[in-house]
């Protein structure tokens, strides 16, 4: 059994789904995730580096299954070592972010190491679901204040970096000209995309990360040609799709992950076909 | 007072000397057209005169200032590989991203700033083209929207690095003809390097030719010659002039137009710029002089 099936939602359409006390702490958490997501990966989307996000999350899956193996808490080790791992990248230049064979490597390493993990660790199964597939449902109030601690500080670093970011995305000889640290920028990008990532995984889970974080990103970017209005664009998308696929979750009984995943590729195709009419 | 000094100057890179003990002199105000062969050194002069490649050797001067990074008196235009051509932005938003991008903060754009990006639109007559997205410019309107950046901070010395590259012949008389107004209008100094001299040779007040470590500046006259460029390019070279018009010969090939093929051929194998003119059929291959 697993943990997304364990914490199923009672079948009471009658009763609104407010009521819940888990329904309103995993609205609150979605949102979180959801705006933090939808944010940092417009920034992820713009730089090309989607593919570094996606092997971050599987970084996180063994960080998470390492620290439940040792007794420690899985969030501290999804985002401890996909905090370590963000850094590392950066720090190995622009170059390694974008080297898509290099980063697949380090992708089926981490996912195989957190096999390991599993292998060892006994309740492996309800862990392992949870994990790969997000449980929205099974936040606890405490998990709730580090998704919302760490989210403001993510927001606030990214939108003291925000400016150099954009420069250094679009045109990165000219900012580096101008006098903009092209390394430190992306080191600290990809810190703040390691927490985000590490939040959305416990909305969608490690293996649908790219569901939050990318498909918002990339839908707004097809929909609006205004830097700000897209960031804006991205973040609602984003919340909308957290909201809606716990909504839909509700009163289906299905799996919250399926749905966001679902909204998410239906506004990603809704937004190519709109830009293709646009255009 | 000089604009660009270089005295004696030394660029190593990755064990090569790209520039040995080079010295010349761009007085303020100057057009300077900067040539030379592939790997000559024309983008690390620039990225060392905007303090991005370090001295080995000797010095460069700025308006008499020693080099600093993100110099205000320096507008720099790069030949922007990285730029997504795909890209849907704006080239307003991308223009804007440059003229507040260089500091740390929450910084919005405010009336100062879009005047600033107006201005700098305006002097390239791109102020409407900047409302369309980058990605769907031809290469030539991009090329507009990009090089008013440079002029972001109303800079006294421009480096604008191959403009020229992939743009069709009408395109590229259009930027050269850009650039020479905006040398009249703003009084400031310009140095462009190009892969050809003859685009450039009607609008620019001299030379500096790279080659074999060395930098040569002076009147297209005497720099662009045989003996000069033999020794520039390390083997015999034969320069041709009909009329105004330069051809750069060894061994009976125009290694000007040569360079400048291997370019468009490599632009080509990324399926870019399709439907422009060749530059075959520019006109320089003797049989149509």
């Amino acid at each position: 059994m697993s943990m997304v099936t364990l914490t199923r939602i009672p079948m009471a359409m009658t009763v609104p789904m407010f009521e819940y006390d888990f329904m309103r702490t995993a609205f609150v958490a979605a949102g979180i995730a959801g705006v933090l997501a939808g944010t940092v990966g417009f920034f992820l989307v713009l730089r090309g580096q989607t593919f570094a996000g996606h092997a971050l999350s599987h970084v996180g899956f063994t960080g998470a299954t390492g620290a439940a193996l040792f007794g420690l808490s899985p969030l501290a080790g999804l985002v401890g070592f996909t905090l370590i791992a963000g850094i590392g990248m950066g720090a190995f230049g622009e170059k390694l972010a974008e080297r898509d064979v290099a980063i697949g490597m380090i992708l089926s390493l981490a996912l195989g190491l957190g096999l390991l993990f599993l292998h060892f660790y006994t309740s492996a199964a309800t862990q392992a679901t949870a994990l790969l597939f997000g449980n929205v449902l099974g936040v606890d109030d405490s998990a709730l204040l580090t998704l919302a601690v760490l989210a403001i500080i993510s927001l606030a670093a990214l939108a003291i970096i925000a400016r150099p970011l954009i420069f250094a995305s679009l045109q990165s000889e000219l900012a580096e000209a101008r006098g903009v640290p092209l390394r430190a920028v992306a080191v600290a990008f990809l810190a703040i995309v390691a927490i985000a990532v590490a939040e959305c995984a416990q909305i969608v889970g490690v293996l649908l990360v790219f569901t939050l974080m990318v498909g918002p990103a990339a839908s707004a970017l097809n929909f609006s040609r205004r830097l700000g209005l897209a960031i804006a664009l991205s973040a609602a998308i984003a919340l909308i799709e957290a909201w809606g696929g716990l909504t839909l979750a509700f009163y289906t009984d299905w799996p919250t992950s399926f749905w966001i995943v679902a909204l998410s590729g239906s506004v990603y195709f809704v937004s190519l076909a709109a830009r293709r009419l646009a255009s | 007072m000089s604009a660009l000094r270089f005295d004696k100057a030394t660029i190593r890179l990755g064990g090569r000397d790209v520039l040995s003990q080079a010295s010349f002199i761009i007085e303020d105000g100057e057009f300077i057209g900067m040539l030379g062969a592939n790997g000559a050194g024309k983008t690390t002069l620039m990225r060392a005169a905007l303090g991005l490649a370090p001295l080995a050797g000797g010095s460069i001067t700025i308006f008499d200032q020693p080099v600093t990074r993100g110099n205000a008196s320096i507008g720099y235009m790069p030949q922007n590989r990285g730029l997504a051509s795909g890209l849907r932005l704006s080239g307003y938003d991308v223009v804007a991203s440059a003229a507040i991008g260089a500091r740390f903060g929450l910084r919005w754009l405010d009336k100062a700033a879009r005047r600033e990006i107006d201005w700098s639109l305006d002097q390239v007559d791109a102020r409407e083209l900047a409302r369309r997205s980058i990605g769907e410019l031809s290469g030539g309107e991009r090329q507009r929207v990009l090089l008013s950046q440079a002029l972001l901070g109303r800079p006294r010395l421009l480096l604008l690095d191959e403009p020229l590259i992939s743009l069709d012949p009408s395109h590229q008389k259009a930027v050269v003809e850009i650039a020479r107004r905006l040398r009249e209008e703003l009084k400031i100094t310009i140095v462009f390097s190009a892969h050809e001299l003859n685009p450039l040779v009607n609008a620019i007040d001299r030379v500096l030719y790279l080659g074999a470590g060395a930098a040569v500046i002076g009147p297209v006259d005497e720099v662009v010659t045989g003996p000069v460029l033999s020794r520039l390019y390390g083997s015999e070279i034969e320069v041709i002039r009909v009329k105004d018009r330069y051809f750069v010969m060894a061994g009976g090939v125009d290694v000007e137009a040569e360079a400048h093929r291997r370019e468009h051929g490599h632009e080509h194998e990324h399926g870019h710029e399709h439907g422009h003119a060749h530059p075959h059929s520019h006109g320089h291959d003797g049989s149509h002089v």
